[in-house]
């Protein structure tokens, strides 16, 4: 029964708390009242066995939950009288239908905790924790930070909600598109956490994965017909489709030249393929997302590596420089370059790139360069670029990566094979 | 004549003052507001939330930019002020966006701390 209300929490929990806060005004008075009811369900569910419809019952004790709470607080002077009485109003007030009510509830919850006004950090933390459901403790793993530090994030963020009075709205049409961008743009950061981390022993989080597709997922449903939510779902999913394929029962790094592609996903591939065909017909400007899922695309429907559309590739790195002319898209772009135009063309572009030192601190540059270096022969360059790499790379499977290219480098088995970076996701 | 005065204080250390301390600053407060209301000095005067509760609005280009946090710049100096009564932080921002220098610098937004 613990599982089962566990598991309830993790697919409700947004949901409940949405409609939590827009009855009772206010995120932490909704977010205790929401740990009541959990707290409730545990006790009784086990005897009285789990509700028809856990949702409402659970909005039902947490309202009732609430009431209790907010009179306590107000006897014992913790709140504004006044305060109090409002609160109480609200949680009194008549719920016509719960369920009715929740697709907007939640919009209105994912809009909220990713305000621009609220920091980066801080939107991804409340974002993983009020509408996916994460423990504090799971969102301080995903980052890799203490729980402790992940507690202090969240807290200041629904502070600063509170008391900078940021609305529980979703955006009117006129700023819908511009705050759906932010929306996006933490998905996106989820999943590329997921997808690949940066530092410790793990590569890829699948769990941080599903809770990016799950969300996008979720927003494609609330806002249908939005071409840029599709796009982005469908690079998700493009990506997410080789996930058994990416790590070895050792944890380490499989590329993707190397992966055994009959571990791929072929039903999340179509689906992939589906959603960014669709996305690419839209009106409008296509999206840098629309772009990045179409490179996902030609990579996923190659039966083999040697059988991938590298000039294709190319032709759409060109396209996503102009939409969103980022350094590690510009990396990208050159890394397939050396698959049609070799490695010294290649070179030339990503020794452009470095002497700009935008990438300083990123370890797949050198690594390129001495993927590069080694299949022109230049042994020596290769082994310093490989070094740097080295000094670089804080992920443990990469290292191990780096360290065995480095002692490997020189021999001819390594000519012509892509490098370390083709399969990144741009930041 | 008027002026405009400016407090500035390091917050984390205040937030360690105790409670007593922290009371009879209130009561300072209070009585040197009522004094200089008394004096016909007092125009308007507030306390302010946190630092950590600012928001900071530029308008680039057309386009309005927030960012979480005070105004942090050093090339750019305190010039004028509003105070202004909003119903939420959206609405506050859109009227800082509409400063006609928020084009040229930064407004800060900074909710404003009732006392009782």
């Amino acid at each position: 029964m613990l599982d089962e209300v566990e598991q309830v929490y993790r697919t409700e929990s947004g949901r409940v708390l949405a409609t939590l806060i827009r009855l009772l005004g206010d995120f932490e008075v909704a977010q205790d009242a929401l740990q009541d009811a959990f707290a409730a369900a545990l006790v009784q569910w086990p005897s009285q066995g789990r509700p028809s419809n856990p949702r409402a019952w659970l909005v039902g004790v947490a309202r009732h939950k609430a009431i209790d709470r907010l009179r306590r607080a107000a006897t014992l002077r913790e709140l504004e009288p006044a305060l109090a009485v409002e609160l109480e109003g609200r949680a009194v007030a008549m719920e016509p239908d719960v369920d009715a009510a929740v697709p907007d509830d939640l919009l209105r919850l994912v809009f909220t905790c990713c305000h621009p006004a609220l920091n980066l950090e801080a939107q991804v933390a409340l974002t993983l924790h009020a509408v996916c459901g994460l423990p504090t403790e799971a969102v301080a793993r995903a980052f890799l930070t203490s729980t402790e530090t992940m507690a202090q994030r969240l807290v200041r963020a629904k502070r600063k909600i509170r008391i900078a009075r940021i609305p529980y709205q979703t955006p009117g049409p006129g700023d819908l598109d511009a705050r759906l961008e932010g929306v996006l743009a933490v998905a996106y950061l989820v999943y590329t956490e997921g997808y690949a981390g940066t530092s410790g022993e793990q590569l890829l989080s699948v769990e941080l994965c599903e809770q990016a597709i799950r969300l996008t997922r979720a927003l494609a449903e609330l806002l249908p017909e939005r071409s840029a939510i599709e796009a982005l779902l469908a690079l998700m999913l493009l990506h997410h489709a080789r996930h058994r394929a990416r790590v070895a029962s050792n944890g380490d790094v499989i590329l993707l030249d190397e992966q055994d592609r009959r571990l791929w996903d072929d039903a999340t591939i179509a689906e992939g393929v589906a959603l960014v065909e669709r996305a690419l017909r839209a009106p409008g400007p296509v999206s840098a997302y629309a772009v990045q899922a179409a490179i996902a695309a030609l990579h996923a429907r190659a039966p083999s590596a040697a059988e991938t559309d590298w000039r294709q590739i190319v032709g759409l790195y060109e396209v996503l420089l102009r939409l969103r002319p980022t350094p590690v898209v510009e990396l990208n772009h050159a890394v397939a370059v050396a698959m049609v135009d070799g490695p010294a063309r290649a070179l030339d572009l990503i020794d452009a790139l470095a002497a700009r030192g935008s990438l300083a601190g990123y370890h797949l540059l050198p690594a390129a360069r001495a993927e590069l270096l080694a299949r022109l022969g230049r042994s020596a360059d290769a082994a310093s670029a490989y070094g740097e790499a080295l000094a670089l790379a804080r992920l443990g499977p990469e290292r191990r990566l780096l360290q065995k290219r480095l002692a490997a480098f020189g021999s001819a088995s390594d000519v012509g094979r892509p490098v370390l970076s083709s399969d990144i996701l741009p930041a | 004549m008027q002026y405009l005065l400016l407090i500035y204080r390091n917050e984390a250390e205040l937030a360690k003052w105790s409670q007593a301390d922290t009371n009879k600053m209130t009561g300072d407060f209070r009585s040197f507001t009522q004094a200089i209301i008394q004096s016909g000095n007092f125009k308007a005067g507030d306390a302010l939330q946190p630092v950590a509760t600012a928001t900071t609005v530029r308008v680039r280009g057309g386009k309005t930019m927030t960012t979480d946090g005070p105004f942090a710049e050093t090339r750019e100096q305190l010039g004028g002020y509003y105070l202004v009564d909003a119903k939420d932080l959206d609405e506050a921002i859109g009227i800082a966006a509409r400063v006609p220098l928020a084009a040229h610098g930064s407004i800060e937004v900074r909710p404003i701390r009732l006392m009782n």
